[in-house]
This record gives structure tokens, sequence and C-alpha cells, in this order.
């Protein structure tokens, strides 16, 4: 159980060193009072369960926290997705897509597992 | 631990898939519970269909059609002897959820506002769903049977809920996640004491790994999947009583299922054919047939007796890893469902699946148990005839991988 990490490989090759150091240590994760925007997303495929709160000045994201239970894959999703979100427009925001997400975890993921990321 | 009496190095060479690499390492199949492989025998059988004798039935007058028909029909007549059954009484589906939902269509038309129906806690959505829509559709009452701090069902509270007013009880014969084999024999002897309700057993996962007796049993229907019993997909039987499924409304109408029909109105065709309409899948029957003898020449006592064995095995080698949580009874049917600890199980499963070793992740369509687990997903290993004790020792070996890695 010693070979080294094949990049190409499923199995424990997604879980590179910055997937899980968001997993272990999540950026703005948490609760805030009086959020603008608040929504709920689940996947029924594991059950999982994140919901966001933004908050907004002259419609940039001001802060943004998240909350939930999931996979790695998924939290860590979540939390570079923040980091991304935070300072942008509305607009801006809009146009982060499945594919940049996707590119932000910098790994090659299954089509079963691209919706624990997005 | 008695001796498995099964010759496992030659059966798993009926099973072309076994020999196929999974990012580069051999496949270690422990998914069975969602569905089985699939042996040469049952491929074969659906070739030879579509390749000598394909051909519609009950209504081609020609060779193929009688070919065809005949095989179709021996089909019904081997499944029922598998289950002890009559001929008549053996309707083909789609599979399990078909046929749950048939008898929730066909039975609440009878029952009226207020009527009660029973299910338990730890049902797959398959004997949830259905009777719950169509509970809210009919002004039913949907009640359940808890589980206990083990897993298993809660009887004496089973009877509390039993009143006059309980026209269906619906429950499964062994959890699809826990492993709980429910007393299905007991719970019959009390549904027939205490009411007049109809009781219905969902087999998909006690069919496949164990002798199943419905005149012992003593219920009134019983559904079961083929492709989770080495049959191919597209195939589900539903059993029925004679004297009921006589009484009860058809739930397709179409082609086949009737006797004569004139602009006023339809004769239904006798049993088991009233509830066949249209074009059924004849091969996936036939690969059926060819499943139940593979399963009758190796006897289900071998099957049922090996896969305690490897249950066992797979409990104690689990058992020794500090972080790994195992949810259900010691006494259970062929499958594990666990998790690693401050692990998601589809991460497991996905740590697993470079190791080559396939199983589910998620909440294994029973999420209304999961949240009486208080877990939103978990990990389940699920084995059967073909698998071996080396592969849950590498599943074990796996599995400190998974802790390693989210260490």
């Amino acid at each position: 159980m010693s070979e080294s990490l094949d990049p190409s490989y499923i199995g424990e090759g997604i879980y590179k060193e910055n997937i899980l150091d968001h997993y272990k240590h999540p950026h703005n994760q948490g609760q805030m009072k009086n959020a603008d925007i608040k929504f709920t997303e689940n996947n029924p495929l594991c059950g999982d369960v994140i919901t966001v709160e933004l908050k907004l000045s002259r419609n940039k994201i001001d802060d943004i926290k998240f909350m939930g239970r999931g996979c790695a894959i998924s939290q860590s999703a979540m939390s570079m997705l923040s980091d991304e979100l935070m300072g942008k427009t509305m607009q801006e925001a809009k146009s982060v897509t499945r594919e940049k997400i996707v590119e932000m975890l910098g790994i090659e993921i299954g089509p079963v597992r691209t919706k624990c990321a997005t | 631990m008695p001796k498995t009496m099964l010759d496992i190095k030659k059966i798993r060479k009926d099973f072309p898939i076994l020999n196929i690499k999974v990012n580069g390492k051999p496949l270690i199949y422990l998914d069975n519970a969602a569905t089985s492989q699939k042996p040469r025998q049952v491929i074969g059988a659906m070739a030879d269909f579509y390749q000598n004798y394909n051909s519609n039935i009950h209504r081609s007058i020609h060779k193929l059609g009688e070919e065809a028909t005949l095989a179709y029909e021996k089909s019904h007549k081997k499944v029922a002897d598998f289950i002890n059954a009559d001929f008549e009484e053996i309707v083909f589906t789609r599979g399990t959820t078909e046929s749950i939902n048939l008898l929730a269509y066909s039975l609440t038309q009878e029952l009226n506002q207020g009527d009660e129906i029973i299910i338990t806690q730890m049902e797959h959505h398959s004997n949830f769903v259905p009777w719950q829509q169509l509970a809210k559709k009919r002004n039913l009452k949907l009640k359940f049977i808890e589980i206990d701090g083990e897993g298993k069902l809660k009887l004496e509270q089973f009877s509390e809920l039993l009143n006059k007013k309980t026209k269906i009880v619906s429950i499964t014969h062994a959890s699809n996640v826990l492993g709980t084999i429910n007393p299905v024999e007991k719970i019959a002897k009390i549904v027939k004491e205490k009411s007049n309700a109809y009781f219905i057993v969902d087999g998909a996962q006690s069919v496949p790994h164990m002798p199943v007796d419905v005149k012992k049993m003593g219920c009134d229907f019983l559904a079961f999947s083929g492709h989770k019993m080495l049959g191919p997909t597209g195939i589900g039987v539903l059993y029925g009583k004679k004297e009921l499924l006589e009484r009860m409304q058809p739930f397709l109408y179409g082609g086949e299922m009737i006797k004569e029909v004139t602009f006023k109105d339809t004769k239904f065709n006798e049993l088991p054919w009233k509830f066949e309409a249209g074009t059924m899948n004849i091969a996936e029957a036939i690969g059926l047939a060819a499943a139940v003898d593979y399963l009758g020449k190796i006897g289900m006592e071998n099957v049922m007796r090996h896969g305690k064995e490897l249950t066992n095995y797979c409990l104690r080698r689990l058992n020794e890893i500090k972080e790994v949580e195992i949810y259900g009874p010691k006494e259970r049917s062929a499958l594990v469902a666990f998790n690693v600890r401050n692990v998601h199980a589809h991460d497991t499963a996905t740590i697993l699946d470079g190791e080559g070793i396939a199983v589910r992740a998620g909440h294994h369509c029973a999420m209304p148990l999961h949240s009486v687990l208080g877990i939103p997903a978990s990990a389940r290993a699920s084995f059967y005839l073909y698998n071996q004790k080396e592969e849950i020792d590498s599943l074990a070996e796996a599995i400190h991988k998974v802790i390693k890695v989210f260490k």
C-alpha cells in the first residue's frame, strides 16, 4: 500500500493536498446574522445538504458563509468557491460555471462525482 | 463456523465480468445488493433467444412464436417452483418497484378514507414512496413500525399499530441497509390474527440469498427483482395468492391482458396474463429462468450459508478497525453498511474504487431510515455466491488506506 499516487487514477488520486486542506479547514464555513440571500441545495444522490448565506453591499458579495455536511469534494469545492465569490458582483458570480469549479479543484472527476462538486 | 459447500473457484469461472480489471486492479465486486453479476448461462440463454427463436408470445401463429411462448411460460413455472407458488400466481413485472406499485394502485382502489397502511422505518423507497403517495391521494393513514437501537423492528409496537382499520401491511423481508432479517412468518401470523389486512413482503434482498417458500411464509404477496439474483435487469416478480389476484383490478390495461374487447366493455384475461399488459420482456424472463436454474443447482441453503460466512467474516474484520462504525444487528443478510469516522461514504467509496473494490455509497434508496440512524449516507459492502474471504481482506486493507488519506 505504499505505491506513489498516480494523479490520473481515480482512487485517492483525487484527494490532493489542496482538496484535503480545504476539507479539513474549510474557508468561510459558518452562519451569519442578517444575511441578504440564503438558499439551501441538496444532492439527491447522497442526501448532502448545503446552505449558503450571502451579505451584499452595493450589489457586491461582501461576505459569504456556508453550512452543511458532505463529502470532501463537495465541501472543498464549496470552500474554494466561497473564496472565489467573495467581493464579486452578482453578475460576475453568475458567470462562474461548472467547468470553472472543476478547474479550481484541479482534478479529473467522473460524471458520478461531478454532482458533488457542482 | 460451518465450511462452505460451494466450489467458489468453479463458480467464478461462470462470471466473465469477474476477470476484468478496475483501475489496474482485479475487480472486487461487493455491490451485489444493488445488482448482482450475471453468469454466462444467463447471458447465453438470452442470446440464444435472440439468435434462434426471437418472436412475440401468445399471439404469433408460427414456429418461432410457439417456441418463444413455451419458453416464456416455462419461465413462469420455474419461478413459481423456486418460491413454492403455483404457475398462475406469478406475474412478471419490471422489478420490485413495479410489483409494489401494481399492488399499491390495485389494492388501494378498494380502500376507504381513513383506512390504514402499515410499513416500517427501514423500507427501501420502493416499498415506501408508493404507499406514501397513494395514502396522500386517497386520504389513507400511513403508519410506521419503528426500529430499535440494534436495527430490529419493535414488534410489540406493531401489535399496537394493528387494528380493524388496517388494510395493508407491507414489510421488507431483509433490510438493504441494516441487513436485518425480519421475522415475516411471525408477522404474518400477527397480521392474520389481529386484522383482515393484506400482508405484502418485499423480497428484493431475501429471495436472492435464502430459501423462500411463500406457503410457509404465509404472505399474501411477495415482490422481488430478477437482477439481484443473477438475472437480467427489466424483469421482476409479483407473487400473489390466486384468489386475491383473481379479485384484484388490473394495473395496466392494453394488449394481451384481455380476453375480449367490444366497443362497450372488456373481459380481462385469466391469471397471470391479466396483469401482463403489452409485450413483456421476453428475453429477460428467459434469462431469469436461467438464473433460477443456476441458483437451484447450487442450492439456496448453500447460497445462504456462504453469504453468512462472508458476512460474519466481514463483521469480524471491520470490527477490528476502531475508526469503522457498523450499522445493523449481528444476525443479518449478506451485507454490511458502515462508515469510516469523519469520512463521507462517497469519499470512502471513491478510494475503494481506486483499489478495484466496488461498494455502494449513499442512502441506498432509504432516506427515511438514514434520518433515523442520524447519518446522511453510508458505505455498503454486499456479497454473493462468487465472493471470497480474500476479497474482504482487501476491503479491510483498503479501508486502512481511507483512514490514512483522511488522517
